[in-house]
């Protein structure tokens, strides 16, 4: 591969770090100091949800089963989001130990990397790693001589389809049906994979975790603010002078952001990907964090030559087609939503309609079976909302040219 | 399709399934392999690994038609997957693909009269930081122009 790789800077995840270090110190430690050192770390998902990490393990630890599975969720499907790709590229052993850690505390013996079909080239420096680490005794049986302790990782190879991301519906792929999200409970941590307990994190969960274990908890949490500690990977994308991955603090406002990624004239920010929310100018000053504006990692940025009604509507046609057709609200109401889009478009609409189309977005909110239906009408509000005088405002309503 | 090639589809599939175990949770790598190597999953193969997973055959069809990676229909030796998400679209996905459409004479979705290309829309490649970008069987490419673009297809085989 000729991915570039540049000098990365960060706190935390792109400190450094002496491979195998975390695992030396775990192996004879109880589970209790793991899951309480994660704990005091205050350590939330990145893959989007913002779930502790300590509530889900110590939940998937408490379980009775013999049989137990970590699962990396590396399926990375969101526009505008690629720093799982550049951690499972560059920082393999961090993602790698982060599960090895959750085997250890949670009971498993499996791991399974679930790498969405376009990172298909990642398999065999994957693999690679994989076998490296066994030859280390870092993975497969006895690890470092515990003999209580047995864990192998696969990788399983999905097949191009976004949903599968959402925790059930890859728990669903990896059992070798279609990508339909389950109800809710059971919870995986209950009945995941194979209806036996099952830990689903992101990627870069996993690869905090090794320093959460070498340098502590409090080190850990001194970044960030009280809700959200740490630092977060962010995928800078769009018009700016400098993209790419940045490791940066919870509480970074938006303006830093545009500053730090060389950002010009800039009119919009797209903050959590295509299912995130749109700012405007009047909002930079918003602090990333799972108390404020929350995200993925994802920012892509608009400068002012961006016809935002063209930006909504490349997200909706987007869901229309990611949409999994299982509930209603989110196979129906994705393609009305599009339908509204194109109606304004082409001039054709009318305010009342437009409330309509608002309700319905509210209905998919709290009606939609899973995620994707329920966070796709987020871009619609919001660009709409927040750009109005531009898509709505500033056309007579009748035919025009755009 | 020839009674010999038939027997070695279900030699091949026998195979298979000896390598990921007679279960569901083979299905998925099963026809992944298949996929990688005929370019599409016939339904004489989709009948074969469903007598031998011991699942319906709907249940195989299913699945296939569920991921956009898999498929009935054979295409083109080179899929040439050219990415349409917001940030590829900002950076000028747009000229590279109509430069692929004059330079090799079909439309996006279409295949190429000799078989050579299949070229499709697809979503975020999860290089947005390098966009414009584009996937040509399983390898990526960035940081294109028309003119790049043309010469990696022009170079596959
Ligand atoms: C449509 C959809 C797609 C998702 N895609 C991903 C993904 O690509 N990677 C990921 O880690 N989480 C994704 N999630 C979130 C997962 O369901 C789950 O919350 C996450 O993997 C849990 O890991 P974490 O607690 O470490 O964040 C997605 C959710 C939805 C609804
Ligand atoms: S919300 Fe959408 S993606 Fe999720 S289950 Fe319903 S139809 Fe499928
Ligand atoms: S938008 Fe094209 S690779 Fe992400």
């Amino acid at each position: 591969m000729e991915i570039q790789k540049t000098i990365r800077k960060g706190s935390v995840i792109f400190s450094s770090y002496e491979k195998g270090s975390a695992i030396k110190k775990i192996i004879g430690l109880p589970r209790e100091d793991i899951l309480l050192e994660l704990k005091t770390s205050k350590l939330k998902g990145r893959g989007g949800a913002g779930f502790p990490v300590s509530t889900k393990w110590m939940l998937t630890a408490a379980a009775i089963e013999d049989e137990k599975y970590i699962v990396c969720n590396a399926d990375e499907g969101e526009p505008g989001t690629f720093k799982d790709r550049v951690l499972l590229t560059e920082y393999t052993e961090l993602a790698l130990e982060g599960m090895i850690i959750g085997g250890y505390t949670i009971g498993a013996k499996k791991g399974i990397i679930y790498l969405r079909g376009e990172y298909e080239y990642l398999m065999k420096p994957l693999q690679k790693k994989i076998e490296e680490y066994k030859n280390e005794n870092l993975l497969g049986k006895s690890i470092l001589g515990n003999e209580e302790f047995d864990f192998d990782i696969s990788i399983f190879l999905g097949h191009g389809s976004y949903v599968c991301g959402e925790e059930t519906a890859l728990i669903e792929s990896l059992e070798g049906h279609r990508g339909e999200a389950r109800n809710r409970p059971p919870y995986p941590v209950n009945q995941g994979f194979m209806n036996k307990p099952t830990a689903v994190n992101n990627v870069e969960t996993l690869a905090t975790i090794p320093h959460i274990i070498t340098k502590g908890a409090e080190w850990f949490a001194q970044f960030g603010t009280d809700k959200s500690s740490g630092t977060k990977l962010l995928s800078i994308s769009g018009d700016c002078e400098k993209p790419g991955v940045y490791e940066l603090p919870w509480g970074t406002t938006i303006k830093e952001v545009l500053e730090l990624a060389g950002a010009k004239n800039t009119k919009a920010v797209q903050v959590g990907g295509a299912s995130g929310i749109c700012l405007n100018k009047t909002q930079f000053d918003r602090k990333l964090g799972y108390e404020d504006a929350g995200t993925g990692g994802s920012i892509i940025i608009f400068d002012e030559s961006r016809d935002m009604l063209q930006v909504l509507k490349n997200f909706m046609e987007f869901f229309v087609e990611e949409s999994c057709g299982q509930c209603t609200p989110c196979r129906i109401g994705n393609v009305k939503l599009l339908e509204g889009v194109k109606m304004i478009e082409n001039g054709d609409f009318t305010f009342r309609y437009l409330e309509k189309l608002k309700e319905l977005a509210g209905t998919m909110q709290v009606a939609s079976k899973c995620g994707l239906g329920q966070s796709s009408p987020n871009p619609f509000l919001s660009i709409l909302e927040n750009f109005k005088d531009e898509i709505l405002n500033s056309v007579p309503g009748g035919n025009y040219e755009r | 399709m020839l009674i010999e090639e038939k027997s070695s589809l279900v030699r091949e599939i026998e195979e298979f399934v000896k390598l990921y175990g007679k279960k569901r949770s083979s299905l998925l790598p099963i026809l992944h392999e298949l996929q990688n190597k005929y370019r599409y999953i016939s339904d004489f193969a989709q009948q074969e690994i469903a007598r031998q997973l011991g699942i319906h055959p709907v249940e195989v069809y299913g699945v296939i038609s569920f991921y956009s990676f898999l498929n009935t229909e054979p295409k083109g030796r080179n899929l040439v997957r050219i990415c349409q998400s917001v940030t590829c679209d900002m950076h000028g996905k747009e000229n590279i693909v109509k430069a692929i459409e004059r330079e090799l004479g079909v439309e996006i979705g279409g295949t190429t009269k000799d078989n050579k290309f299949t070229v499709e829309y697809a979503n975020c490649l999860g290089l947005c930081d390098q966009g414009p970008a584009m996937a040509v069987n399983d390898r990526v490419y960035f940081n294109l122009t028309p003119e790049k673009a043309v010469k990696i297809l022009n170079e596959a085989k």
